[in-house]
């Protein structure tokens, strides 16, 4: 699983914080911390972080079982 | 070019990519999704595959990831040869052939160059080579540093306040070490943001501890009998013992590879036209060669067709995706690489954000909060009109100016705002350095002729 967000689209609402805290750490009041390449039983937690974003600023891949490559919230 | 030839170029033509970083990445990607059904090939020096940067000076030295593990997320599949580990040596454009450090040639129908840029090293070789001096571009770079700042230097010494320069002072203070940073000009970010900024800049520093010294440069670094460094000397003549020094002075553009090439590539980059296509020598657009992210120097309709070279994120991943669907149409089909310029930072637990171009404005106005409480919109203006807005943990706002800029709202600023205070009332002097001064690389170099400084009325693309 590896993932990146755009900071720029990022408008610091916390929602990926929230949802998958060990992944994602907000720092100062919006500033967005991550963790690019996060563990596998973190999963889950990043696919909701990444349905969640209201700007879909978060890209993952491997995000189903099989861990092959997908841009599931690639929307542009 | 006939729709025939098209037709057979996207079907089993070959394109060749120079740089596996995020522009050639997202650029293969585009190909790809756009329907490039021929041989794609992507060349890059680094042994590793296509990684992210900004997360090196952040949550790398923070802990919060590993220096090693940034790589990029892929959007789909490329199906590409990677040639990883060897570097482009050489373009002979009559050809159509790449050559490769380790003697190969590689053949193209169509080339990008994605060669990004490299930091800039400390201008004396031998004391470069002392241990303990560092810079930060690369994944290697970032895993050295993050192992001396963990095995807790006495001080480090910043040489030069820029973002990245300031993102690493600020994450040494989180850490506890005691940091120094030297500025030439009068205080951090003053390329980027200007002075008045740039004054903000310095008091987040210094009230997080930091030893911030400004219009001073560092004339040497000393070292040990061991060969590690342990002081830096600076113009004032004072000295300052540290055990780690960041060189953080700018950046190089890859281009040595293409000198003699006939392209029109140099220290300032591949000046490119709009649609991404790379100028000869002569100032002649070529037809099957082109350029994206950090070595890209391309016009702006927005700016006053200045050229503007953008290190930031947001161009690479843009310029990628235009100049890969430029590469595969013909004339009526491509499109313009228009994006609007943006970048984020953040330090000290403060959130920057810009859109625009902001070394562009004369002018300033706070137009919503307060410079002195770290929490702003500051509005650039040029020729009477709205250029760039950067914020402080502020960055709801940025889009609502990024429309500004792009209908050219006038400056100074008529429209009402939230949270207006008496000091934004006023435009004051931005505080821009004399351009025609010496510099180490600001995030966005403006340079070229302006034949267009009436008011114009910008569309954004639509992709
Ligand atoms: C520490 C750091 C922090 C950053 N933070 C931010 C930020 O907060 N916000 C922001 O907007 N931007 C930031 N950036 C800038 C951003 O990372 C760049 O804009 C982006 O990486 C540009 O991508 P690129 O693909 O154009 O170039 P690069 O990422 O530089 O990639 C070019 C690639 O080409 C390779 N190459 C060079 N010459 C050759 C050759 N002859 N043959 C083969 N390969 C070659 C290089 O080794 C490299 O792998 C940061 C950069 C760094 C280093
Ligand atoms: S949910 Fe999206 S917008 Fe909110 S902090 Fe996370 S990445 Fe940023």
């Amino acid at each position: 699983m590896r993932l990146v967000v755009d900071l720029n689209k990022c408008q610091g609402y916390a929602q990926c914080a929230f949802l998958a805290p060990d992944v994602f750490a907000m720092h100062g009041e919006e500033s967005l911390l991550y963790d690019a390449r996060p563990e596998e039983e973190q999963r889950e937690r990043v696919a909701r972080a990444v349905a969640a974003c209201p700007v879909q600023a978060i890209t993952a891949d491997g995000l189903d079982r099989a861990g092959e490559s997908q841009g599931a919230s690639d929307v542009r | 070019m006939s729709a025939d030839h098209m037709e057979r170029l996207r079907r089993e033509g070959r394109i060749v990519i120079v740089g596996a970083s995020l522009a050639g990445l997202r650029a293969a990607e585009t190909l790809r999704a756009e329907g490039f059904a021929g041989d794609l090939t992507l060349i890059g020096d680094e042994p590793h595959e296509p990684y992210d940067r900004p997360p090196l000076s952040k949550s790398a030295l923070l802990g919060m990831a590993s220096p090693l593990r940034t790589e990029l997320p892929r959007r789909r599949e490329i199906d590409a040869k990677w040639r990883l580990g060897v570097a482009a040596t050489g373009l002979d454009l009559a050809a159509k052939r790449v050559r490769l450090a380790d003697g190969d040639e590689v053949e193209y129908d169509r080339l990008l160059i994605a060669t990004g840029v490299r930091a800039r090293p400390w201008f004396k070789e031998e004391e470069a080579r002392l241990d303990g001096v560092c810079v930060l571009r690369t994944r290697q770079d970032a895993a050295d540093l993050t192992r001396r700042l963990r095995a807790g230097p006495r001080r480090v010494f910043v040489v030069g306040a820029g973002f990245a320069g300031s993102e690493v002072a600020s994450a040494c203070r989180e850490m506890g070490l005691q940091v120094s940073m030297a500025e030439r000009a009068g205080a951090p970010l003053v390329g980027a943001l200007g002075g008045v900024v740039g004054a903000v800049a310095a008091d987040l520093a210094t009230e997080h501890g930091v030893d911030l010294r400004t219009h001073v440069t560092v004339t040497a670094l000393e070292g040990d009998p061991a060969g590690r460094v342990r002081a830096v000397h600076l113009s004032d003549e004072s000295v300052v013992e540290a055990d780690v020094v960041v060189v953080s002075l700018g950046s190089l553009r890859n281009t040595e590879w293409l000198a003699g090439s006939g392209l029109g590539a140099g220290p300032r980059g591949v000046a490119c036209d709009a649609g991404c296509r790379a100028f000869d020598f002569r100032g002649i657009v070529t037809d099957d060669v082109f350029v994206a992210g950090d070595v890209a120097r391309s016009p702006h309709a927005l700016f006053g067709y200045q050229f503007l070279s953008l290190e930031h994120w947001g161009n690479a991943v843009a310029q990628a995706e235009t100049a890969a669907h430029n590469m595969i149409c013909d004339g009526a089909d491509r499109r313009p690489h228009l994006w609007m310029p943006a970048f984020w930072s953040s330090m000290f637990g403060v959130n920057i954000k810009s859109v625009g171009v902001p070394p562009m404005g004369e002018q300033l106005m706070i137009t919503q909060g307060s410079l002195a409480e770290r929490r702003f919109v500051g509005v650039y203006g040029h020729q009477g009109r709205v250029v760039a807005a950067v914020t402080f943990d502020n960055a709801r706002w940025l889009e609502f100016y990024q429309r500004q800029i792009e209908r050219g709202a006038p400056f100074p600023v008529e429209f009402p705002t939230l949270d207006r205070r008496p000091e934004g009332r006023q435009p004051v002097p931005a505080g821009f350095p004399d351009p025609s001064l010496p510099t180490h690389g600001p995030m966005v170099t403006l340079s070229g002729y302006s034949p267009a400084d009436q008011q114009l009325v910008f569309h954004p693309a639509r992709h």
